[in-house]
C-alpha cells in the first residue's frame, strides 16, 4: 500500500483568496445599496457592465498568457476590481467609460504586470485616473441626489442615459444635473471648491442645498454605509485596521489643524471624512493587499501618506477629490516603505542598533 | 517596577508575536487512559534516534539480548545508546526505512522478541547521595534524548556548567491532536516531578517553570498537586496558541526573554526540557529503567479507537494503527508527528523512535490535502502569523529568485518551520517547503564556499611549504659549499682548486673550436658526404657490374670496402658509414615490417579472432568486442616487439655520428658521443612508436578484413580499418533498430 506524501503543515485554515475577495465585495453591498437608493440605479448598471468586462478581459489575457483561466477567474480578484471601479465613477457615465476603464485596469494594470499579486498599482485607481484624465467631462458629471433632482429618474431612464446619453424622456445628462431651481449641481466637494474659488467663505458655501449638516447631502449616508462595511471587514480580520485608521487619522488631524488655522477656506475634519470617497478609499481601496504596504509599521506610514496627499490635493490641488492620485502615489512609495519598516526578527537587535 | 524574577514569581505571562489557533482536536484522545500495546513480532531499532552520532554496536546478529540491555555504546559525548526494549534475538542489522521526512534507509537493528520480557540486572541510584557525574552518565547510558521532538542528547543540556536561572519544563504540547504529554502528566505527575528534582540537582536553577497550555486542565491540576511541596516550582498555565511549545516562544511567554540570534537558551541562563524527558530521567535514575518505550498519540478519523498508547521503541507504525482500528482511505496520509510539523510516511514499517509523539491518520475531510498553489496576493497574513516576526512573503519571493544574500538579510535562518505561515496563506502556498529548499541550498552554498576556502588555504600552504623547502635546500647547499670551501682552505689545497679551474679552462678552449667548426662546416661536410655517397654508388654499380662479371672473386664487397676505406681515408670512411646506416635502416624497417606482419597476420589465426570473425556475421556487438580484444593483444605484442627492435635500431643510428665526420669529437670525448647516441636513440624510438601507432591502427581491422590492411601500407590499412569499423557500426545499428 502506498501513502500520499505531503509537506507540512498538513492543516490549513481554509480561508482562500477567493473567499477573502468575496468578503470584500460583499462588504461593499451596504454602500452600493445606499448609493442606488439615494443617487439612482445607474450604479447597478455600471456594476454589471464592469463585472462582465472584467471577466472577459481577464479570461482573454489569461488565455493569451497560456494560464488556466477558470481557477484564476474564480479567485474573485477581477470581480473586486470591477466593483470598486464601478462604484467610484459617476453612476450615469456613458457605458464605454466603464468598459474602457475596467479593461484597462485588468489588462494593462494587472495582467501586463504579471497578474494577481504582481501589479505595482491599484488597478481600479489607475483606471480611474486614466478615465479622469482622458474623459474629464464624463467623469465629473455626477448627478445630485434623487431628492434634489428636478426630474424623476426611473431604472429604465438609467439604462437609456448610460447607453444613449439621453434618458427615456429625452433629457441629456447635463440637463439632469440641474437641480429644481435650475442651477447645475456638482458634488459637494466640487461645489465647495468652486465657491471658495469665487471668494465665498466656507459657511456661505455650506448653506447650499447640496450640503447637509457637515457633509454633502446623500454622501454622508454613502460614507457611513462604507464605514460599516469596512468595520465588518476588520472584525472578520480580512483587512488590518492599520491602513484605514492611518488614512482617516491623518486626514482628520491635518484638516483639524488646517481648519483652525484658516477657518474660512478649509473645511473641517468631519466634512472631509464624510464627503467624496473617503470611507470607500480608506477601507476598500487603500487596503488592497497587492499594492499596499505589507508590514505593520509600513501600513501606518502608507495610510498616513494617503491621508496627507488627499488633504493636500483637495485643499490646494487641481482636483476636487484625490483618492485615486493619492493611492497611486502611495503605491509608488510602497517598496521603499516596506524596506525601511521591516519588523525586528526574534532574537535580533533592532536595525537601528546595528548601525 | 518589580524585577523580572518577582514578575515571574507573581505569575506574569508575556506573549510572542503571531501564532495561530488551529482546531485542537485533542478530545479524540485526551480523555482515554494510556493503552499498553502487546509486544510486536519484530522491533526495528534505528541505531541513531537522536541528534548526534550513533553509538558503536555491542551485539552481533543471532545474539540473545535481555530487556534493557545496551545495544550500542556511547563513547562519544554526542552519542546516546539504544537498548533492547524487550528480551529476544538479534535477527539482522540492516538499513531500514527511517522515521525521517526523507525516509532514507538507516542502519536498523531488527529484534525478534521471545515474549519472556526478561530484564537485565538493574541498579537503581539514590540521586541524593550520588554525584553529578554518576547521574549524568546514567542519563546518557539510559539513552535519553529530548522527547519533545528534537531529540537532543539530554545529558549535554543537563550537564551544563553555565549558571542556570530558570529550568523550564515544556508541557505545552501546542500541536493539534497530540495529547501524549497530557496523558503522561495525568498518570505520572509524581514521577515527572522526581525527574525535575534530579534535573534541579544537576543544574541548580533559581526557579522551575512548568508551562502547560490551558486546554489541559486535568494535567495542570495533577502537576500542581505534585509540585505543591516544592517552593520554587511554578506551574504556569499559558493560553492555547500555536506554537507556544516552541522553545524560543515558550521562553518568551514565561520569562519575556529572547534567545539572541545564533545563541542557545543556556547563554541567557535558561534550560528547557520536555516533560517526557523529565519522566524518562526519573525512570532511568530511580529504577534503572532505560528509555525503552514512549507514549504515542494515535489519532485521526480513520481510526475506530484513537487513543494514546505506550509503545516499545522500534514498534512499527502498522502495529500502532492496527491496535487502534485503522481503516485506510484512498489517498491516505499517515503523518508521524502533528499536523503542523509532522511528516508523511511512505509505508507503515517505519518504527516508533524516541522522538515519535504522534501518529496521525486523518481522513481527507478532516485535514483536506493542499489544493493548487495560487499567486501570492501580498496579504501578509503570514507575517502576522509568524512567531519569529519574519516577513514570509518576502522570503518566498527571494526563495523563488534563489537570492541567498537577500534571504540571509531577511533572516531565513530564524525560521523555525512551524508552518503557521502556510496555515494562514489564502493562496495555499507551501511556504515552509520553499524555505526548507532555500535553507538547504544556502547550506550547500556555504559548504561549497568553505570547501573552496579550505582548498585555497591548502594550496597556499603547499606553496609556502614548497617555497620554504626550496629556501632550506638552498641554504643547506650554501652552508655545505661554505663548509667545503673552508675545509679546503684549512687543508691548504688552494692549488687543487687552481688546477681544477685551469683544467676547465683548457677543456673549454679545446671544445670551443670544435663547436665552431661543427657549426660552420656542418653544411659543407654534409654536401661532401652526399658527394661521397654518390661516388660510392657509382663505385658500387661498377663493382656490381664487376661482380656480375666475376662473382666468384668477390663474395662480400660491400662489407669489405668500408673496412678498408675507414683505414685509408676519411672519404671512404664516410661512404662506408653511409652504407652501414642505410643497411641498418633497411634492416630495421624489415624487422619492423616483419613485426607488423607478425602482429596482424597471426591475429586472425588465433582461435579467438577466428571466433570473432564467425560471430561478426551473427552479432556485430560481439564482433566489436572481439576486435577490441584482438586490438589490445596486438598492441601489447607490438609494444614488446618494438622494445626489442629499438635496441638494434639505436645501435644502427648510433653509428651515424660515430662513423661520420664527428669522428674527431667522438674520439676526443666519449661523453659527447654518448649524448649524440642517446639523441639518435630517442629519435629512433619516436619513429618506431609513430610507426607502431599506425600499425596498431592497421591491426584494428582485426575481425572483418584484417589481411588486406597490413601488407601494403599502414595508412591505407588505417583507412580500411576505419571503413570496416563504420560498416560494423552501421550493421549493428540496423540490427538494433
Amino acid at each position: 500500500m502506498s501513502f500520499k506524501i505531503a509537506s507540512s503543515p498538513h492543516q490549513h485554515n481554509q480561508r482562500s483568496t477567493a473567499h477573502i475577495m468575496r468578503l470584500v465585495a460583499l462588504a461593499c453591498l451596504p454602500g452600493i445599496a445606499v448609493q442606488a437608493v439615494l443617487f439612482g440605479y445607474g450604479v447597478l448598471i455600471q456594476l454589471v457592465l464592469a463585472i462582465v468586462t472584467a471577466w472577459i478581459s481577464e479570461a482573454l489575457v489569461l488565455k493569451l498568457r497560456g494560464k488556466a483561466v477558470l481557477p484564476r477567474l474564480k479567485d474573485n480578484s477581477a470581480l473586486l476590481t470591477a466593483v470598486l471601479l464601478a462604484i467610484a465613477i459617476p453612476p450615469y457615465a456613458p457605458w464605454w467609460i466603464i468598459v474602457i476603464g475596467t479593461a484597462f485596469a485588468i489588462i494593462m494594470v494587472k495582467q501586463l504586470y504579471g497578474g494577481l499579486g504582481n501589479n505595482l498599482f491599484n488597478p481600479a485607481m489607475a483606471a480611474y485616473v486614466l478615465l479622469l484624465v482622458s474623459f474629464p467631462l464624463q467623469m465629473t458629471q455626477w448627478l445630485p441626489p434623487l431628492s434634489l433632482q428636478s426630474v424623476d429618474l426611473t431604472p429604465l431612464d438609467a439604462v437609456c442615459s448610460i447607453f444613449t446619453h439621453y434618458s427615456c424622456s429625452g433629457f441629456s445628462l447635463s440637463q439632469l444635473q440641474a437641480s429644481i431651481d435650475g442651477i447645475t449641481m456638482a458634488t459637494p466637494l466640487d461645489t465647495l471648491r468652486t465657491d471658495l474659488g469665487r471668494g465665498l467663505t466656507l459657511d456661505e458655501s455650506l448653506n447650499r442645498p447640496v450640503f447637509f449638516a457637515f457633509a454633502g447631502t446623500g454622501w454622508l449616508w454613502v460614507n457611513l454605509a462604507y464605514l460599516a462595511g469596512g468595520l465588518l471587514l476588520i472584525q472578520q480580520k480580512v483587512i488590518s485596521w492599520r491602513i484605514p485608521l492611518a488614512v482617516i487619522g491623518s486626514l482628520f488631524v491635518l484638516s483639524a489643524i488646517a481648519t483652525l488655522a484658516a477657518p474660512d477656506t478649509i473645511a473641517g475634519p468631519l466634512f472631509h471624512l464624510f464627503s467624496g470617497g473617503t470611507m470607500l478609499a480608506a477601507f476598500f481601496i487603500a487596503t488592497d493587499p497587492v499594492s499596499a504596504s505589507t508590514t505593520n509599521k509600513g501600513r501606518l506610514v502608507y495610510g498616513a501618506l494617503i491621508g496627507l496627499l488627499v488633504f493636500l490635493i483637495r485643499n490646494f490641488g487641481g482636483y476636487p477629490d484625490a483618492y485615486a492620485f493619492a493611492v497611486l502615489l502611495a503605491n509608488m512609495a510602497v517598496p521603499l516603505i516596506d524596506y525601511y519598516t521591516r519588523p525586528r526578527t526574534y532574537g535580533h537587535r533592532p536595525r537601528s542598533e546595528l548601525k | 517596577m518589580p524585577g523580572l524574577f518577582q514578575q515571574i514569581q507573581a505569575g506574569k505571562l508575556w506573549d510572542f508575536h503571531g501564532g495561530i489557533h488551529p482546531p485542537g482536536r485533542k478530545e479524540q484522545t485526551n480523555q482515554k487512559p494510556i493503552a499498553v500495546l502487546p509486544i510486536p513480532d519484530r522491533l526495528y531499532l534505528p541505531l541513531r534516534q537522536h541528534i548526534g552520532v550513533a553509538g558503536q554496536l555491542l551485539v552481533r546478529v543471532g545474539e540473545r539480548v535481555l530487556k534493557g540491555q545496551q545495544l550500542t555504546s556511547a563513547e562519544n559525548s554526542m552519542a546516546v545508546p539504544v537498548h533492547a526494549p524487550t528480551s529476544g534475538t538479534v535477527l539482522s542489522i540492516t538499513p531500514h526505512t527511517s522515521p525521517h521526512p526523507s525516509a532514507l534507509p538507516e542502519l536498523t537493528l531488527v529484534l525478534e522478541p521471545d515474549g519472556l520480557d526478561e530484564w537485565r540486572q538493574r541498579e537503581p541510584l539514590n540521586f541524593l547521595t550520588c554525584d553529578n557525574m554518576t547521574l549524568l552518565s546514567r542519563i546518557q547510558d539510559s539513552g535519553i534524548a529530548g522527547m519533545g521532538g528534537a531529540g537532543f542528547p539530554t545529558h549535554i543540556k543537563a550537564g551544563l556548567t553555565q549558571p542556570v536561572d530558570y529550568l523550564i519544563i515544556n508541557a505545552v504540547e501546542c500541536e493539534p491532536y497530540i495529547s501524549a504529554d497530557d496523558l503522561l502528566m495525568q498518570e505520572a505527575a509524581t514521577t515527572i516531578v522526581k525527574g525535575i528534582d534530579i534535573l534541579c540537582r544537576l543544574l541548580n536553577p533559581k526557579a522551575v517553570l512548568i508551562g502547560i497550555e490551558d486546554d489541559k486542565p486535568i494535567a495542570a491540576a495533577a502537576m500542581m498537586a505534585a509540585c505543591s511541596q516544592r517552593e520554587h516550582y511554578y506551574v504556569r498555565i499559558v493560553p492555547t496558541k500555536y506554537p507556544s511549545g516552541g522553545e524560543k516562544q515558550l521562553i518568551q511567554l514565561l520569562t519575556n526573554k529572547e534567545v539572541p540570534n545564533g545563541r542557545r537558551p543556556a547563554d541567557i541562563g535558561i534550560v528547557m526540557q520536555n516533560v517526557g524527558t523529565a519522566f524518562a530521567i526519573a525512570q532511568a535514575v530511580l529504577d534503572d529503567h532505560p528509555l525503552l518505550s514512549r507514549i504515542v498519540t494515535v489519532a485521526g478519523d480513520t481510526l475506530n479507537q484513537p487513543q494514546n498508547v505506550l509503545a516499545l521503541l522500534g514498534t512499527p507504525v502498522s502495529a500502532l494503527l492496527d491496535a487502534c482500528g485503522f481503516q485506510s482511505q484512498p489517498q491516505q496520509r499517515v503523518i508521524m508527528g502533528g499536523p503542523m510539523m509532522g511528516f508523511t510516511l511512505p509505508d507503515l514499517s517505519v518504527p516508533v523512535v524516541k522522538t515519535t509523539n504522534c501518529i496521525l491518520a486523518p481522513t481527507a475531510q478532516e485535514l483536506p490535502a493542499a489544493s493548487t498553489e495560487m499567486d501570492c496576493i501580498r496579504c501578509s497574513a503570514c507575517a502576522d502569523a509568524c512567531p519569529a516576526s519574519l516577513l514570509p512573503q518576502q522570503l518566498l519571493w527571494y526563495s523563488k529568485a534563489k537570492d541567498s544574500d537577500k534571504l540571509q538579510e531577511y533572516n531565513l535562518a530564524d525560521c523555525i518551520e512551524c508552518g503557521a505561515c502556510a496555515y494562514v496563506c489564502p493562496s495555499e502556498i507551501p511556504l515552509v517547503q520553499y524555505y526548507r529548499v532555500a535553507k538547504a541550498d544556502i547550506r550547500e552554498q556555504q559548504r561549497e564556499a568553505l570547501k573552496a576556502e579550505q582548498a585555497k588555504a591548502r594550496f597556499e600552504a603547499r606553496n609556502a611549504r614548497l617555497e620554504q623547502e626550496k629556501q632550506e635546500r638552498l641554504q643547506r647547499n650554501q652552508q655545505l659549499a661554505a663548509a667545503r670551501q673552508q675545509q679546503q682552505l684549512a687543508s691548504g689545497a688552494n692549488t687543487a682548486v687552481a688546477d681544477a679551474l685551469a683544467r676547465i679552462k683548457a677543456k673549454q678552449a679545446l671544445a670551443a673550436p670544435a663547436e665552431e667548426r661543427s657549426k660552420e662546416q656542418i653544411l659543407a661536410e654534409r654536401e661532401l658526404k652526399k658527394q661521397q655517397a654518390r661516388e660510392h654508388q657509382q663505385q658500387k654499380a661498377q663493382q656490381q657490374k664487376a661482380e656480375q662479371q666475376a662473382t666468384e672473386q668477390h663474395n662480400e664487397p660491400a662489407e669489405q670496402t668500408p673496412a678498408v676505406t675507414e683505414n685509408t681515408n676519411s672519404k671512404a670512411a664516410a661512404v662506408a658509414a653511409a652504407i652501414a646506416r642505410a643497411q641498418a635502416k633497411k634492416a630495421a624497417q624489415a624487422a619492423e615490417q616483419h613485426a607488423t606482419e607478425q602482429q596482424v597476420t597471426p591475429a586472425p589465426n588465433t582461435e579467438k579472432s577466428h571466433q570473432a570473425e564467425v560471430s561478426a556475421e551473427a552479432d556485430p556487438r560481439k564482433a566489436a568486442i572481439a576486435a577490441a580484444i584482438a586490438r589490445a593483444k596486438a598492441k601489447q605484442q607490438a609494444q614488446t616487439e618494438h622494445e626489442t627492435n629499438a635496441a638494434p635500431a639505436t645501435a644502427s643510428t648510433a653509428n651515424k655520428p660515430a662513423a661520420g665526420s664527428d669522428i674527431v669529437a667522438a674520439t676526443e670525448d666519449p661523453r659527447k658521443a654518448a649524448v649524440a647516441a642517446a639523441l639518435a636513440r630517442a629519435k629512433a624510438k619516436k619513429q618506431a612508436s609513430a610507426e607502431a601507432t599506425e600499425q596498431t591502427a592497421a591491426s584494428t581491422t582485426g575481425a572483418p578484413e584484417p589481411d588486406v590492411a597490413v601488407t601494403e601500407d599502414p595508412r591505407k590499412a588505417a583507412i580500411a580499418a576505419a571503413i570496416a569499423r563504420a560498416k560494423a557500426r552501421k550493421q549493428a545499428d540496423s540490427e538494433n533498430s
